[in-house]
C-alpha cells in the first residue's frame, strides 16, 4: 500500500470545553508503513494533538486501544486501516460514561471483574514445588485465560448495557469461569453462589455480540453456558 | 495550583512484574501502600514478553543454579555484579513456584510439572549444551505472569492509583527520598505522594529508538526522574537489540521460537548462526545472534527485494506444535508480516528491546550512588526494581528470560527490604521542603504558556532517528562523537515543546510531553556513555575495538572492566569497579575468560 489520504469522522468530547459531544470530520495522509487503525490514529494525532484515546503495546495483547469502529467493538492496533469503509465512524466503547473523546470510564468495568474474586483460591498449605497439573487439565484453561480486559466484550452486550451494575458481563464470568476451570483452584462451589443471582449471570441471554467482537478470539458465551450447566447439575 | 499531600507508608511508582511483586510484599505484611501507574496495571509492557521466566527447575532436562549464574555471568560480557547474579539464579525456583501457587497458568510436562523450553544463551554444564531452562505458559508468558500477579494483589487489596503519571521525585537537602509528585491524568491534578519509602519501578526506554519493540509507554518515566534529581544512571550504554522483530513493524518474535527448533536463514536459505556460534547456533545469545544477522545484511545475504532483513523459519515443525506451543507467534506474524509461519518464513530484523542500565541497586533493591568514598553508598528511602534498575545481573548483555526473572525476584527482594526497614524502624517520614512541588507545577505552566515551540512529535522523532543511526548494534566512533552532539542538540530543543492540548481531562499531549523529558535524559545517558566506552563488550560493539589476540573480541578487561555512572547535571561520567566476588563464601567466582557460543 502506498500513500493514500484516509477520511474519519470521530466522536469528539471535551468536558473542559465542549457543552455537547459531536462527530468531527477530519481525514489524513498515511505512510506506506501505516497499516493499522492505531497507525492512523497516532499520525492524526501529530495533526491534531488534542485527539485522545489510549493506547499502549500496538500489538493486541495490552488491552489499551479498545474503541468502536464503523459500529463494532475492536482493537485498533488488530484492525487494517485499509479494510474499513470510509469515513471510518470512531466512537468509544458503548455503554460506559465517556471522559473524553474516545476514553471511557471502565470503572464499572473493572467493578464486575473484581466482584467474581479474580483470583487462585486454595487453602492448602502451599506445597514446597510446583502443584501438579496434567497437559489436560491445563488445556482447560486454553480460551479462558488469554483474555486481555480489553472490554469490548461487555460493552457490546446489551444485557450489560442494561445492568453494567448488577450484571457481570461477558469479561468477568469468563474470568469466573476461567478460576472455576482450574484444577488448582477449590472455591467452585463459593464461586458459583456468588453468581446465583437474577442479575450477574443469568441476564446472559447467548446473544453473542461478545463472542463477535472478541479480539483474540475467545468466546465467553461458551464458558458462561459451562457455569450455567453447573449451576443446573449442582440443582438436581 | 492547589497541590494535595497524601501520606504512605511506601509509594511504589510503576505495575509491572516488578511494581506488583513489590506491591505483594508490601500489601500482605501491612504497609499502606500507593502503587502509582500511568496505566491499568495489566496494560503494562510486562504482559507483552512471551517466551518464559528462567528458572533451574529441571523439569526436562537436568539443571541447577550454578549453570545458570554462569551461564548469566557469560552473557553479561562479566560486567554483571556476581552478587547479584548468583542472588537472581540461586532464587529463581522460589519465585517462579512462588508465581505457580498464585495461579499461574503454566504449560505443563507430561508428569504435570512447569513446562520449559530452551532458550539463547542457557546451557547445561558451563557452556556444553542447550538446557531446558525458560518456564512456559505458550508464547504468552508475561502476560500469564501479569495478570496472575495483578490478581494476587486484587486477594492482599493493594490500592492502585491507575492512570496517574509520576512526574519527579522528591528529595531533601540530605539527599533522602521523601516521595513523588503525580499527576492524575483524568483531572490534571498534581499531588504529592509522601512516604517513608519510594519504590521505582517504572520499566526500560526502548521508546529513545525509532524501531523498538516496546510499547508507547516505555518512556523511561523513572529513570529519568531520578536522572533529574542527581542520582547517576548505571551502564546506559548497554541496549540489547532482540534479533527477531518483526521486519518493518518492530514487534516482538519470541526467541522461543528458536527455543522451539526455528532457524535463521539467509538469502540462501542458509543457516548462518552455524559460522558464528558453531556450539549454540540459533541460540547463542542476543548480542551474537544480532550481530551476525546484520553482518549478514550488510554484506549483501539479506531477504526481500531490499535485501534488508533474514527469515526465521519454522515450517519444519509440525502445526500441531505451533498451534500448541507458539499460537501467539502465528496470530502477530499473521497480523504484522501477512505470513503464517506454518506455510513461509518470517521476516525478521534486530530491533532495540531492552535497556541492560538503569537506576543503580544493589541485590536488596536498595538505590546505591557514589558517597563518601563508598561507590555504592544507600540512597535514604529509595529503592528500584526491574528494567528501570541496573541491579547489576544483565551487564553488558542480558540472556532472554533473566528479565521477567529479574523483576520477581528484585521486586519481592525491595519489597523485603523495605519491610524490614519499615519494621526494624529505620524508616522515617521525614518533613517535606516547601518546594516540594515547585519543579512539577514549572514543568506544566511552561507546557500551558510555551508559544512558538516545536511539536513534541517532531523532537521525539529526531531523537529516536538520532539514537537508531548513532548508537545501533554496531558502533563506530566517528558516529559516536557526532551523536553526542546531535543528542545534546535535541535536548535543547526538548526544552521548549509545545502542545496544543491545554485542557486539564486526559490531556495526552501534556503526558507525552513530560514523558519526552524523561526519554531525553535517558537519550543522552546512552550517546554519552557509549562515547566514552573505548572496548567492546557484550551489546557495546564499536569498530575501533576489534577483535584481537591481546584483546578477544575488543574486550579490554584492563582498562574497561568497571561500570558507567553518568550524571546528568553536566554530563559528567564516573566509573565504579564490576563486584566480581559472589555473595557465598563458598561459591567459585566465574574467571574472567573469552565469550564464544
Amino acid at each position: 500500500m502506498s500513500k493514500r489520504t484516509v477520511q474519519f469522522k470521530i466522536y469528539r468530547y471535551d468536558p473542559d470545553k465542549d457543552q455537547q459531544p459531536y462527530m468531527q470530520d477530519i481525514s489524513v495522509e498515511l505512510e506506506a508503513s501505516d497499516k493499522k487503525l492505531l497507525d492512523a490514529l497516532v499520525r492524526l494525532k501529530v495533526v491534531d494533538d488534542t485527539l485522545s484515546f489510549r493506547r499502549s503495546c500496538r500489538e493486541g495483547v495490552c488491552g489499551s486501544d479498545a474503541m468502536n469502529i464503523n459500529g463494532k467493538n475492536g482493537l485498533a492496533c488488530l484492525t487494517d486501516v485499509d479494510s474499513l469503509a470510509q469515513p471510518i465512524a470512531l466512537r468509544p466503547l458503548p455503554g460506559l460514561p465517556v471522559i473524553r473523546d474516545l476514553i471511557v470510564d471502565m470503572t464499572q468495568f473493572f467493578k464486575q471483574y473484581h466482584s467474581i474474586k479474580p483470583y487462585l483460591i486454595n487453602d492448602e498449605p502451599a506445597p514446597e514445588r510446583e502443584r501438579l497439573q496434567t497437559p489436560e487439565d491445563r488445556d482447560e484453561l486454553n480460551g479462558l485465560y488469554e483474555c486481555i480486559l480489553c472490554a469490548c466484550c461487555s460493552t457490546s452486550c446489551p444485557s450489560f448495557w442494561w445492568n453494567p451494575d448488577k450484571f457481570v458481563g461477558p469479561a468477568g464470568l469468563l474470568a469466573a469461569y476461567r478460576f472455576i476451570a482450574d484444577t488448582r483452584d477449590q472455591a467452585t462451589s463459593a464461586r458459583l453462589d456468588n453468581l446465583e443471582d437474577p442479575y450477574r449471570l443469568f441476564r446472559c441471554h447467548t446473544i453473542m455480540n461478545c463472542v463477535d467482537v472478541c479480539p483474540k478470539g475467545l468466546n465467553p458465551t461458551r464458558a458462561i453456558g459451562k457455569i450455567k450447566d453447573l449451576m443446573v447439575r449442582r440443582a438436581i | 495550583m492547589k497541590v494535595a499531600k497524601r501520606t504512605f507508608d511506601a509509594v511504589i511508582v510503576g505495575a509491572g512484574g516488578a511494581g506488583l511483586r513489590a506491591a505483594l510484599q508490601l500489601s500482605e505484611a501491612g504497609l499502606r501502600t500507593a502503587v502509582l501507574t500511568k496505566v491499568f496495571p495489566t496494560r503494562s509492557h510486562t504482559v507483552a514478553a512471551q517466551g518464559g521466566v528462567a528458572a533451574s527447575l529441571g523439569n526436562t532436562t537436568e539443571d541447577n543454579w550454578h549453570w545458570h549464574m554462569y551461564d548469566t555471568v557469560k552473557g553479561s560480557d562479566w560486567l554483571g555484579d556476581q552478587d547479584a547474579i548468583e542472588f537472581m539464579c540461586k532464587k529463581a525456583n522460589e519465585v517462579v513456584v512462588e508465581l505457580e501457587h498464585y495461579g499461574m497458568p503454566f504449560d505443563r510436562t507430561d508428569n504435570g510439572k512447569i513446562y520449559q523450553r530452551p532458550f539463547g544463551g542457557h546451557s547445561m554444564n558451563y557452556g556444553q549444551a542447550p538446557v531446558m531452562r525458560s518456564c512456559a505458559a505458550a508464547d504468552r508468558t508475561g502476560h500469564a505472569m501479569l495478570h496472575a500477579l495483578y490478581q494476587r494483589n486484587v486477594r492482599a487489596n493493594t490500592q492502585f492509583f491507575v492512570e496517574w503519571m509520576a512526574m519527579d521525585l522528591i528529595r531533601n537537602t540530605e539527599g533522602d527520598v521523601l516521595g513523588v509528585t503525580a499527576m492524575e491524568m483524568e483531572t490534571g491534578e498534581v499531588s504529592i505522594f509522601h512516604a517513608k519509602a519510594t519504590i521505582f519501578a517504572t520499566g526500560g526506554a526502548g521508546r529513545i529508538y525509532y524501531s523498538s519493540t516496546n510499547a508507547f509507554i516505555n518512556t523511561g518515566d523513572g529513570v529519568g526522574m531520578a536522572a533529574r534529581a542527581g542520582i547517576p544512571l548505571e551502564d546506559m550504554e548497554f541496549w540489547q537489540f532482540h534479533p527477531t522483530g518483526v521486519a518493518g513493524a518492530g514487534v516482538l518474535i519470541t526467541e522461543g521460537v528458536r527455543g522451539e527448533g526455528g532457524i535463521l536463514r539467509n538469502d540462501a536459505g542458509e543457516r548462518f548462526m552455524e559460522r558464528y556460534a558453531p556450539n549454540l547456533k540459533d541460540l547463542a545469545s542476543r548480542d551474537v545472534v544480532s550481530r551476525s544477522m546484520v553482518t549478514e545484511i550488510n554484506e549483501g545475504r539479506g531477504c526481500g527485494p531490499d535485501k534488508d532483513h533474514v527469515l526465521l523459519d519454522i515450517t519444519h515443525l509440525s502445526p500441531e506444535n505451533i498451534m500448541k506451543r507458539l499460537p501467539g507467534i502465528r496470530e502477530i506474524s499473521i497480523q504484522f508480516a501477512g505470513i503464517d509461519p506454518i506455510k513461509a518464513p518470517i521476516p525478521v530484523v534486530p530491533t532495540c528491546h531492552y535497556q541492560m542500565g538503569g537506576i543503580p541497586t544493589n541485590y536488596r533493591g536498595q538505590v546505591v550512588v557514589p558517597k563518601d568514598g563508598s561507590p555504592n553508598s544507600p540512597v535514604v528511602g529509595f529503592y528500584a526494581a526491574g528494567e528501570c534498575a541496573c541491579a547489576s545481573v544483565h551487564g553488558a548483555n542480558r540472556l532472554g528470560t533473566n528479565s521477567l526473572l529479574d523483576l520477581l525476584v528484585f521486586g519481592k527482594s525491595a519489597g523485603e527490604t523495605v519491610v524490614d526497614d519499615f519494621k526494624s524502624g529505620n524508616l522515617t517520614l521525614k518533613p517535606l521542603p516547601e518546594s516540594a512541588a515547585d519543579v512539577s507545577l514549572a514543568r506544566i505552566a511552561r507546557l500551558e504558556s510555551q508559544k512558538n515551540g516545536e511539536s513534541v512529535h517532531e523532537v521525539r522523532l529526531a531523537m529516536q532517528r538520532t539514537m537508531q543511526k548513532h548508537a545501533g548494534v554496531f558502533r563506530f566512533d566517528n558516529l559516536l562523537k557526532e551523536g553526542v552532539q546531535r543528542i545534546l542538540e535535541v535536548a535543547e530543543r526538548a526544552k521548549s515543546t509545545e502542545i496544543k492540548d491545554k485542557s486539564q481531562v486526559w490531556n495526552t499531549a501534556r503526558t507525552e510531553a513530560l514523558e519526552l523529558d524523561n526519554l531525553i535524559e535517558v537519550a543522552k545517558a546512552t550517546m554519552i556513555s557509549a562515547e566514552a566506552r573505548k572496548e567492546s563488550r557484550g551489546a557495546h560493539v564499536r569498530d575501533d575495538a576489534p577483535d584481537t589476540a591481546e584483546r578477544p573480541n575488543g574486550r579490554d578487561d584492563v582498562n574497561w572492566l568497571k561500570h558507567t555512572l553518568w550524571y546528568s547535571a553536566d554530563n559528567r561520567l564516573e566509573y565504579k569497579p564490576v563486584n566480581l566476588k559472589p555473595m557465598s563464601a563458598d561459591v567459585e567466582p566465574i574467571a574472567l575468560a573469552k565469550r564464544t557460543y
